[in-house]
């Protein structure tokens, strides 16, 4: 097969290649005899020569090689977690908060399908995530060897590629395909199965390796009559809407996308997966639409006239029942996989690239066409912000104090936001703080908000910000995590402490399992079955997460009552020669809202309990 | 539910059937039969893939084989614009009274007899899946033994292939769909 052997140019071997930005071949040492490298360190030169400099993981029987290797060079620093999960969510924040290729290892069996929960994550989110994993000798692969497991079949449905390696001489090309793969086009994690004859066997290693992938072509550059076609609409729409979904994070296109809102003045709305992408802080912004989202922008879809998807993905937690979602609406859709587009509502105009350069095409080809266009010089969306202003004055996002007297957690978690600043990196779990964090922590910019949206796992967040804070050091990092996430992954503390990567943890512990508690309440006429996690006021408090904090050689602050709050934090913020874990006594019945019930129209969003928005219905 | 014909150029490689029939079996659909062999270009296979499924959800099936690392090309053949081809071994019963009825049927259809034992033939026959089912109800009333099918076969008419278009297309311009 000689037609295409396109050569894949490899990401440069600098510490800092962000993930899809324009690469060029790194250059190796020359000599005209190639060094003779054990198949792991073959691993660990590949990994260096990519640019990877911090990695996360666990030994075990199948990655002892890897492993004596690792401990003999200083290029690369491995962050001894304490479970597997743990690597693999922290390299999600790693390269959640830097744009780089995360990277975990574990070993063979059970550290590999411990990393699956990771791996599935970030198969949602689409993070850039590179996962080597050991395999038991290729001679035994197959014969339910001890601590054998399939994990490329296990993961098949959740990677974006994966990669066997059963000799020394193939481990370069794999990795290097691999991280090419994770960080280009739509990102994704790739696994790289390597056994452990591979890694014992000697090849000469041979780089920059040939990547032969002729079935692998991301498309970047959009065709250019669907970006004039997408303007036309723009300049025509009377109600427009950017949505805006993470892909405008995973593509860098926060400035690109600033200029597009600012020449077409069309609202803005973020995704969960792109707060940040947008400034909070702009006029433009109504904020994050879908089951959670603010009034205005959940109604800003729905009413709206023109959606230009801006690397969203149509999720149902934010269209609502989606035979019924913005009936009114032509759909521009753009994401960097073709497979996206039209598959939940069909595309008006298709346009397949990467959002930063679509965005910037769009916004030149918009000028255009307001220029050539008959009649106005700019759009007439006023009557359409009037409706929309009107909205964010009836609607702000707020909440009301809880009727036990306990702490409010939006309360807490704004005041995190605002006592450390848009600067800062968030890290949530999943639940009802997820949401709260979403809201009313103010963002400014992209790659400061971390979360598991499509998968939603409870569990993210603690290793998360651990990744993150390796990745940002000087960034100030939160994990704003509920009791229940907090119990699923709290052994990363101990990784915190021991390589001293200070992450501050608020525990927005309201004793249970608070999104299923608040359905419970809604829907299944408060039967609270098995959401007591007995962890808050007036229980058993089992575990005392002060005590636990302390165990783990962490600060570990209590706070009860909403003079406290400051205090807390700001001693937190103070604190960076350890972790910090502030556990936040609250309401158990804080609700999130506004909420969109499941299954229904998103016309039905409600404010407050049993409070929805009265609006023209035409 | 309507029958399409998917031609796939992909990698040789381990595991590229399973991450193939996986896209489908995920999405709960059935693959009616599926032919995997080389294909005129070394270290390439073809895979002729039959589904009963809906326009829509094809449309994201085939989406999502083209995102397949492995896959390099995903066409579906029109059965106009296509020759569609399966491949048949069925062990009939006969005996004295019925051999002649069988072989005459076998030369009707321009099917082979391949095995011949005292009580039972072995038939091949190759054609489209009207000619292949209408012989097997044919031969029905006179008892088969047992039957081996192959997936459907399928090449475009015409003289462009395939493989052509898809070289074209990338050696020309990555900018294009």
């Amino acid at each position: 097969m000689n037609a295409e052997s396109s050569t894949v140019p490899l990401p440069a071997a600098s510490a800092n290649s962000p993930a899809g930005a324009p690469s060029a071949v790194p250059t190796a040492p020359v000599s005209t005899q190639p060094e003779v490298l054990s198949g792991s360190g073959a691993i660990i030169r590949t990994l260096e020569l990519l640019g990877v400099t911090d990695v996360f993981g666990i030994p075990g029987g199948a990655v002892i090689p890897l492993y004596d290797e690792l401990m003999t060079q200083d290029k690369i620093r491995h962050i001894l977690v304490r479970h597997e999960q743990g690597a693999g969510h922290a390299a999600q924040g790693y390269a959640s908060s830097s744009n780089r290729v995360g990277v975990a290892i574990a070993t063979s069996g059970p550290g590999a399908t411990n990393l699956v929960t990771a791996i599935a994550d970030a198969y949602m989110d689409s993070v850039p995530l590179l996962c080597i994993t050991g395999q038991v000798f290729s001679t035994l692969m197959g014969t339910d060897a001890f601590q054998e497991a399939d994990i490329i079949g296990i993961t098949m449905p959740i990677t974006k590629h994966s990669f066997l390696c059963k000799r020394a001489e193939d481990i370069p090309a794999a990795i290097a395909a691999a991280h090419h793969i994770a960080s280009t086009g739509r990102p994704g994690p790739v696994l790289v199965d390597i056994t452990k004859d591979a890694q014992q066997g000697l090849a000469p290693f041979i780089w920059p390796p040939k990547l032969d992938l002729p079935g692998y072509r991301p498309v970047t550059k959009a065709h250019g009559k669907q970006v004039q076609a997408a303007a036309q609409l723009l300049r025509s729409a009377k109600k427009p809407v950017l949505y805006v979904g993470g892909g405008v994070i995973r593509a860098q296109a926060s400035a690109e996308l600033l200029a597009l809102a600012e020449a077409t003045g069309a609202p803005v709305v973020t995704t969960l997966m792109a707060r940040g992408a947008f400034p909070d802080s702009h006029p433009q912004h109504l904020g994050m639409p879908g089951m959670h989202g603010t009034v205005p922008a959940v109604l800003a879809l729905q009413e709206s006239d023109l959606i230009v998807s801006l690397g969203a993905r149509f999720d149902d937690r934010v269209t609502g029942k989606i035979s019924e979602f913005a009936p009114h609406a032509a759909v521009v859709h753009v994401d960097v996989d073709p497979a996206e587009i039209s598959k939940i509502r069909n595309a008006d105009v298709p346009i397949v690239g990467d959002a930063k350069e679509v965005i910037a095409d769009l916004t030149i080809a918009f000028a255009d066409a307001l220029r050539t266009g008959t009649g106005t010089e700019s759009v007439d969306t006023a009557d359409w912000w009037t409706y929309l202003n009107g909205l964010q004055e009836e609607f702000p996002l707020g909440f009301s104090e809880p009727a036990d007297g306990l702490l409010a957690p939006q309360y807490v978690i704004k005041r995190i936001g605002e006592l450390t600043g848009p600067e800062a990196v968030y890290a949530a779990g999943v639940g009802q703080h997820q949401m709260w964090a979403a809201q009313y922590i103010k963002y400014e910019r992209p790659n400061a908000w971390l979360n598991s949206g499509g998968a939603g796992t409870m569990g993210y967040s603690v290793p998360a910000a651990m990744g993150a804070k390796v990745a940002q050091p000087d960034r100030v990092v939160w994990a704003i995590d509920g009791d229940g996430c907090f119990q699923m992954t709290n052994q990363e503390l101990a990784t915190c402490t021991i390589n001293k990567i200070p992450i501050k943890v608020a525990i927005i512990n309201n004793s249970s399992l608070g999104m299923v508690r608040q359905w419970q309440s809604l829907f299944y006429d408060g039967r609270h079955s098995f959401t007591d996690l007995n962890t808050g006021h007036g229980t058993a408090m089992v575990p005392d997460f002060v005590k636990l904090a302390e165990a783990y050689g962490a600060l570990g602050i209590r706070v009860t009552s909403a003079d406290q709050v400051d205090d807390a934090i700001k001693l937190a913020l103070a604190t960076n020669d350890r972790p910090v874990v502030i556990d936040f006594i609250v309401s158990r019945d804080a609700m999130v809202w506004p909420m969109v019930p499941q299954g229904v129209s998103n016309s039905y969003v409600q404010y407050a309990k049993d409070h929805a928005p009265t609006w023209g219905e035409e | 539910m309507t029958t399409h014909v998917l031609s796939l150029l992909v990698e040789d490689k381990p595991g590229l059937l399973t991450r193939v029939a996986g896209l489908f079996a995920r999405r709960g659909f059935n693959i009616e039969s599926l032919a995997v062999g080389h294909s005129e270009i070394p270290g390439l296979s073809r895979i002729t893939i039959q589904v009963d499924v809906e326009d829509v959800p094809l449309e994201q099936v085939t989406k999502q084989l083209n995102k397949l690392i492995n896959v390099i090309k995903v066409v579906e053949l029109d059965f106009s614009q296509s020759v569609q081809r399966e491949h048949l071994l069925v062990k009939v019963r006969t005996d004295n009274a019925t051999r002649s009825q069988v072989l005459e049927a076998v030369n009707l259809f321009r099917a082979r007899v391949v095995d011949v034992a005292t009580d039972a033939v072995v038939i091949e026959v190759t054609g489209d899946s009207g000619k292949t089912q209408a012989l097997l109800r044919v031969l029905e009333p006179y008892g088969v033994k047992e039957l081996a099918q192959s997936g459907l076969l399928a090449i475009g008419r015409g003289s462009k292939s395939i493989t052509e278009r898809v070289f074209k297309v990338s050696t020309s311009s990555t900018t294009d769909r």
